[in-house]
């Protein structure tokens, strides 16, 4: 990589104390983020990829979270970063936007008042600046009427617009980072659609990093630059769209693909689905953790694969090799 | 808004009728109430009662009598059987120490009650809170005559800290009102901080966990914002509404152990004393006065409601 990342996350590991013991969501995540950069994380639910996002800017932090590894932003150190030092990267260089934007909203405040909170806790502005900076970030999210929209409630919005309000305010403070965790699962396709335009927009114009959450490989192929596959809380495959996509190498990966209606393709009969259902991150193989489901297991997939090179920058976590996957690969 | 105000008018004649019918009833069923049997006294000859009966209108047929008490009543003209003396000035008098003591107490169980509730949900699970889940549950458990009677006993006739009962006019000496009112505001509140700090503390414990609450953190406010401004103010709608209905119940009714045992001469010791001596009119017109808070302040948390609550609006029907 030719760029300095902005964002640096290495051998991250997430556990939270249970009820039925220790729950390992995230084991040994790292990855870089360039500036500019769209990376989208892909998984299953369950697999530790919003875990992985909300704990950059310690929102998983709690007394029965245990979380190691390093998170670093332009060099700083985060995770073992104080609240007070914290809340000033919150918001203001590193913004989320979740998935659900009815809930993530409050509904008890007008969306503006809820956008001038944010700036009035980050800046020294008066209400009324706050106030007209915010009907600009309304505006360039592409709220109609937004100098009428700012006295509304949540509840007087489509589930869109609410998200597009989520992104406003997550560019209220002009973050260097954006992290969209699942922004269009709540939302019906054709508005999905018009939700990721706005943030491959904003990528475009404000040189705004994006690290996008999802489950649908269709969002990754539309704006990510390079994606991670993530699998029961480890990254398996690491690769530009295009190698994920062209030249995926890890069988889970070909799962997922496999799994995808195509337009370009006859279609043939049902959809490929991967069979089983993902390891309890409770108590996980020793081994491969894919191995229980994978079609081409075999005996060394008892030891835990490492994430390995193929000689560029595509990563994957398998034991097949090169030649062989080059031959079974659907 | 005015069709709101309209329908709750009509609501609220509604339960006042079906109020007085049932206290009118449940009176002329119960044994050993006849009136004239009572002011006539004991070995009392048939004519005397006769006569008491046709004095006080009670020949009459049922619907007759309870017509013609209903229209003393709003026209201030009912008078009591026992003392014959008018029972709307009575409760009149009686306001200014049963909204002392009932508006006192409210302040002091909703400011204590969100202040314990608070730090019992910020520090759930810790000591902290675990002390305050006991003191609750003993504030929840306290029968209000019961406590009252040892407060009295060892702060006001052991220790002499307190007065022992009786009322001075907030006119006359707000700092002696107040000092003769410490003792009845806390017997009174003690319940209510102790139920509203639990409830408060379990709705503040169910909004940490909501998105909203994320959302604020990860827009960089300080713990202390997020606790205030998204969990408490969320977690405040359902409080509000307990105060309201609460507040109308001991206005209307609810204090009366409070004031008879703290000898305070309010609604509510003219009430227990009209229980005493099974004297109709009183009963009923202090019946009607605290149905009347009860609808009154129902009315009140419906509004406050809606101002709390944007989703909710006033006079559109609810969703089926």
């Amino acid at each position: 990589m030719t760029r300095e990342p902005l964002l640096r996350v290495d051998d991250l590991r997430v556990s939270f104390a249970t009820e039925d013991g220790v729950l390992q969501a995230v084991d040994g995540v790292s990855f870089d983020l360039a500036p500019g950069e769209v990376l989208a994380v892909v998984g299953e639910s369950g697999c530790g990829k919003s875990v992985t996002a909300q704990t950059l800017t310690g929102l998983t932090r709690s007394p029965n979270t245990r979380i190691s590894g390093s998170v670093t932003y332009r060099g700083r150190e985060l995770t073992g970063l104080g609240d007070d030092a914290l809340r000033d990267i919150r918001g203001e260089e590193i913004a989320m936007v979740f998935q659900d934007p009815m809930s993530s909203l409050n509904p008890v405040y007008r969306v503006g008042d809820q956008i001038v909170e944010m700036i009035r806790a980050h800046r020294d502005v008066s209400k009324k600046e706050a106030r007209e900076r915010t009907v600009e970030l309304l505006t360039s999210v592409g709220i109609p009427n937004p100098q009428a929209r700012v006295r509304s409630y949540p509840h007087e919005f489509s589930g869109g617009m609410r998200q597009r309000v989520m992104i406003a305010m997550a560019l209220a403070l002009e973050p260097a980072v954006l992290i969209a965790d699942e922004p269009t699962t709540a939302l019906d396709v054709t508005v999905q659609a018009q939700i990721l335009r706005l943030l491959a927009d904003l990528n475009r114009e404000r040189e705004l990093a994006v690290v996008l959450i999802t489950h649908d490989l269709g969002v990754v192929a539309e704006v990510a630059d390079r994606v991670v596959v993530m699998y029961a809380g480890q990254i398996v495959e690491d690769g530009t769209v295009d190698d994920i996509f062209y030249s995926p190498q890890h069988p889970y990966t070909w799962g997922l693909l496999g799994s995808l209606a195509r337009l370009d393709r006859p279609r043939t009969g049902r959809l490929a689905q991967i069979a089983g259902a993902p390891p309890s991150l409770l108590d996980p193989p020793s081994g491969c953790r894919f191995a229980p489901r994978c079609a081409f297991q075999f005996g060394r997939c008892d030891q835990p694969p490492p994430l390995d090179h193929d000689g560029g920058t595509h990563l994957d976590r398998c034991w097949l090799g090169g030649d062989v996957k080059a031959e079974v690969r659907p | 808004m005015a069709r709101f105000i309209a329908r709750r008018l009509l609501g609220m004649v509604a339960v006042l009728f079906a109020i007085s019918v049932i206290v009118f009833l449940i009176f002329n069923v119960v044994p050993n109430s006849d009136p004239a049997a009572r002011i006539a006294g004991k070995n009392a000859d048939p004519d005397l009662i006769a006569r008491v009966n046709a004095d006080l209108g009670l020949d009459q047929p049922l619907p007759v009598q309870y017509v013609t008490m209903m229209k003393q009543i709003f026209t201030g003209q009912l008078t009591s059987y026992a003392s014959n003396r008018n029972v709307v000035e009575q409760i009149w008098e009686g306001l200014p120490a049963t909204f002392s003591l009932c508006i006192g107490a409210a302040v002091i169980w909703m400011s204590l009650a969100v202040l314990f509730g608070y730090l019992s949900a910020v520090h759930a699970g810790r000591f902290a809170d675990r002390a305050l889940t006991v003191l609750s549950l003993v504030g929840i458990s306290m029968p209000v005559f019961w406590l009252a009677a040892i407060l009295l006993y060892f702060l006001s006739f052991k220790v002499q800290l307190f007065p022992t009962g009786s009322y001075v006019d907030l006119t006359e000496d707000p700092l002696d009102w107040a000092y003769h009112l410490v003792l009845p505001w806390f017997t009174l509140a003690v319940l209510f901080i102790g139920f509203y700090s639990r409830v408060l503390r379990s709705n503040m414990l169910d909004a940490m966990n909501e998105d909203y609450v994320r959302t604020a953190r990860a827009k960089g406010l300080s713990e202390r914002q997020v606790r205030i401004r998204h969990v408490l103010r969320n977690s405040m709608i359902p409080i509000v509404t307990l105060f309201g209905l609460d507040f109308g119940m001991v206005v209307g009714g609810g204090a009366i152990l409070t004031e008879t045992v703290y000898n305070l001469p309010g609604v509510g010791l003219y009430a227990g004393e009209a229980i005493r001596s099974l004297d109709l009119p009183p009963l009923m017109a202090v019946t009607m006065f605290g149905a009347f808070f009860i609808v009154l302040f129902n009315t009140v948390v419906d509004v406050a409601y809606a101002v709390l609550d944007p989703r909710i609006r006033l006079g559109e029907a609810a969703p089926a």
